[in-house]
């Protein structure tokens, strides 16, 4: 069995349990391993989404028939959703940098359930295989889009059943995340760590692991109704049979709101470690960005609704979500002004981790607000449906989630392979992925705006030259993702070595070495000082 | 697969408790759908709800119920250190899980042989509200059946382990927590039988 390259040959998790084949990764129970296992299958299945995503915008540069038909279109657009979201972004940043980091964070030799923890990668493993077989197998790929609206997804003659099933896998392995997570920050947090020291990261991954717990069952059953009505014939959503199509609509929407959430959180989180930490500066309002966190995830349960304002739903419902949705926005709010007065008189460094974070605080703000056009009852009647939508919650998702997991992997993998990436090449990546971002999906959004629904192959002659624009932005999109990853990577695998600090964050897995060894800590921590203490690091 | 496996026992149950309430919300979907058909069809539901079989029904409720009881005893008994009894009320749940799967065997065929099951020709051709009546019937209690079964299976390696001295009073973590999930089977059943059997 060949040995997995060692970054650095100083003694550390790579090496030091003296076991480096495929099968002392795969079956590996340390927590950092198979954070980095999730890292690697999470990336690979964000590049499969992104060149779905590439070719929807080269079918949908010009009018009529570019590349594909409207099938394959359908196909393809289904297929970009429920990769994206089910298996690149909800398992992201709880399963690679909540694994990686987290534990340390909290002064733990690893979670509370490190058994768990490896069998919630394989159920990830697994329900992604069978995701994928089901695009292979029986009569074509899903093309329900990756809501999977009944009686559509029930009629429809694609392989559905197999798809949703996948998924209903990939949704029991977040629950266990989930429940490992919860546990782990209540039972194994080290001596002196209080509730009141946990870094923010940790606060999020907690309300995010709630929101797993707590939402993703819905998801379970609303799947397992999905294959009921497709292999038993039960009705309950069809309306000839008396079922009602509208109930698999909220039961499907009960899960997937609080699921952005799930997205969202834990990149705040990050963005909260990185931004003090670039600004030589305490973070500002630590409790009220611990206390939005949960606000977020507890509000953000209720507004499930506001996906449904035109599907019939009587006015006063429509009100009080509407209200609800306005009530999620109040802490959000809290977490951007906070993160704004830390900026403030900060020594600010501009290298890559806070450049990330600092366009994630635009384009999350910017995702934000037009959500709350789509949120209100009244404007959304215009905009339902459109590009606009397309472009707002890519703004949150990528904007947001994606540009964060990106500004993590720069501040926290060379932490794990003691090895830096170039900055200036990091730099140029961030300068197109910012450019290429705004390009494509701000024109989605005016586009919206016009008129243009969402999920049509072909449109309207007026609206050729913004689908021109966009498609053209997602190419300097790519091209800033493949320079960044490239660039990442290399320098991860042959750069300049760093010391256990190379940032100066105060936060506890910066006193350990970079990478840390298997058991984390050679004596448990006793934590005398808060996680934005920079007067206890030691660095200028 | 070296590293230090955190088996305290505080973290085990609290775990436990997470997953038993997940568990609870995914038969709340359910009994949310119940709950909305119910006020758009009460009068089909009252029509195929005396279609039920009472008899099944309270007759499982009593196994389930004794059988929680027989699990609750298990755990005091190797509390105290009495193995024998503790696999004693182990044996006597397994028999009551297989019992009650039993009874919703015979509960189903005499049901399906009256032509009453999801997309059945009497169904398709009856009202619309029975129809939907039927088919969260068979859901609901067939994924309650589901939990039967694995429960019992559980309790069963439970019951080997405990036998072989693997389960022990300052080792019985995984004990607790089948009897917890079993527990768990028995309140959703508690739920499921006045909405399906008695109310209506």
């Amino acid at each position: 069995m060949t040995p997995i390259v060692r970054p650095v040959t100083v003694p550390s998790f790579w090496n030091d349990t003296g076991k480096s084949g495929v099968a002392a990764w795969i079956f590996s129970t340390d927590h950092k391993r198979i954070g980095l296992l999730y890292l690697y299958s999470v990336l690979a299945f964000f590049l499969v989404g992104m060149t779905l995503g590439g070719l929807l915008r080269i079918e949908l540069m010009a009018p009529g028939r570019t590349i594909v038909g409207p099938q394959t279109y359908n196909a393809l657009f289904t297929v970009h959703g429920v990769v994206m979201i089910f298996l690149f972004i909800i398992p992201a940043f709880p399963g690679a940098f909540g694994n990686m980091v987290m534990p340390i964070q909290i002064g733990a030799r690893d979670v509370a359930f490190p058994r768990l923890n490896l069998l919630s990668w394989w159920l990830y493993v697994l329900g992604a295989t069978i995701i994928i077989v089901s695009l292979f197998t029986g009569d074509g790929p899903p093309d329900t889009g990756w809501t999977f609206y009944l009686p559509f997804s029930e009629r429809t003659g694609t392989n559905v059943s197999l798809a949703v099933f996948g998924v209903f896998i990939v949704g029991f392995s977040s629950i266990l995340t989930g429940i490992n997570f919860v546990t782990t920050i209540h039972q194994l947090r080290a001596e002196g760590m209080s509730w009141g020291r946990l870094p923010l990261f940790v606060w999020s991954l907690y309300a995010t692991a709630w929101v797993q717990i707590l939402a993703t069952p819905i998801l379970g059953i609303t799947l397992v109704l999905i294959i009921a009505e497709r292999l038993l014939g039960t009705g309950l959503f069809d309306p000839g049979r008396g079922g009602d199509p509208l109930m698999y609509q909220h039961l499907f929407w009960i899960y997937s709101h609080p699921a952005v959430y799930i997205m969202i959180l834990p990149a705040m989180g990050a963005i909260t470690e990185i931004i003090p930490v670039f600004s030589r500066k305490p973070i500002f309002g630590y409790k009220m960005i611990a206390f939005s966190s949960i606000a977020i995830a507890s509000a953000g349960s209720l507004v499930w609704g506001h996906h449904m304002f035109t599907s019939g739903m009587s006015d006063r419902a429509i009100l009080i979500f509407s209200f609800l949705t306005f009530v999620v926005a109040i802490p959000s709010a809290i977490k951007v002004f906070n993160w704004v007065s830390t900026l403030y008189k900060g020594s600010i460094s501009l290298e890559a981790p806070m450049l990330f974070a600092l366009s994630f605080i635009l384009l999350f703000s910017i995702g934000g607000l037009t959500g709350l056009i789509l949120g209100a009852a009244a404007t959304n009647i215009h905009v339902h449906d459109t590009h606009f939508v397309v472009g707002h919650f890519h703004y949150v998702m990528f904007g947001g989630a994606g540009f964060a997991f990106f500004g993590a992997m720069h501040y926290w993998l060379p932490k794990f392979y003691g090895r830096r990436y170039a900055e200036k090449p990091a730099l140029a990546a961030w300068v197109l992925m910012f450019i290429g971002f705004n390009i494509t999906y701000f024109s989605m959004m005016l586009l919206g705006v016009k008129g243009m629904p969402r999920r049509y192959y072909d449109y309207l002659p007026e609206f050729a030259p913004l689908n021109l624009v966009s498609t053209v932005g997602s190419w300097i999109l790519i091209s800033g993702v493949i320079l960044l990853l490239i660039n990442l990577f290399r320098g991860l695998w042959k750069g300049e070595p760093i010391g256990n600090n190379p940032w100066g964050g105060a936060t506890l897995e910066w006193t350990i070495p970079s990478p840390p060894p298997t058991e984390n800590f050679d004596a448990d921590p006793v934590v005398t000082h808060g996680p934005y203490d920079f007067r206890k690091t030691g660095m200028p | 697969m070296t590293g230090p496996h955190h088996q305290d026992h505080a973290g085990a149950k609290l775990g436990m408790w997470l997953f038993l309430a997940t568990e609870v919300i995914l038969f709340g979907g359910l009994f949310l759908l119940y709950a909305v058909y119910l006020a758009r069809y009460p009068h089909e539901f009252a029509t195929a709800g005396r279609e039920m079989h009472l008899v099944f029904g309270t007759v499982n409720t009593v196994i389930l119920i004794t059988s929680s009881l027989l699990a609750a005893m298990a755990v005091t008994a190797i509390q105290r250190d009495e193995s024998k009894t503790a696999v004693r009320c182990l044996g006597g749940t397994v028999f009551c899980g297989a019992f009650f799967l039993c009874n919703k065997y015979f509960e189903w065929s005499a049901e399906i042989g009256h032509g009453i099951y999801p997309n059945s020709s009497r169904l398709a051709t009856g009202s619309p509200g029975e129809s939907v009546f039927f088919s969260l019937y068979y859901l609901t209690l067939g994924l309650h059946g589901l939990h039967v079964l694995i429960g019992t299976a559980l309790l069963a390696v439970v019951a080997v382990r405990v036998q072989q001295r693997t389960i022990h009073a300052s080792n019985y973590a995984l004990l607790e927590n089948s009897a917890l999930y079993w527990h768990l089977v028995d309140l959703i059943w508690i739920f499921i039988f006045p909405l399906y059997y008695l109310l209506l």
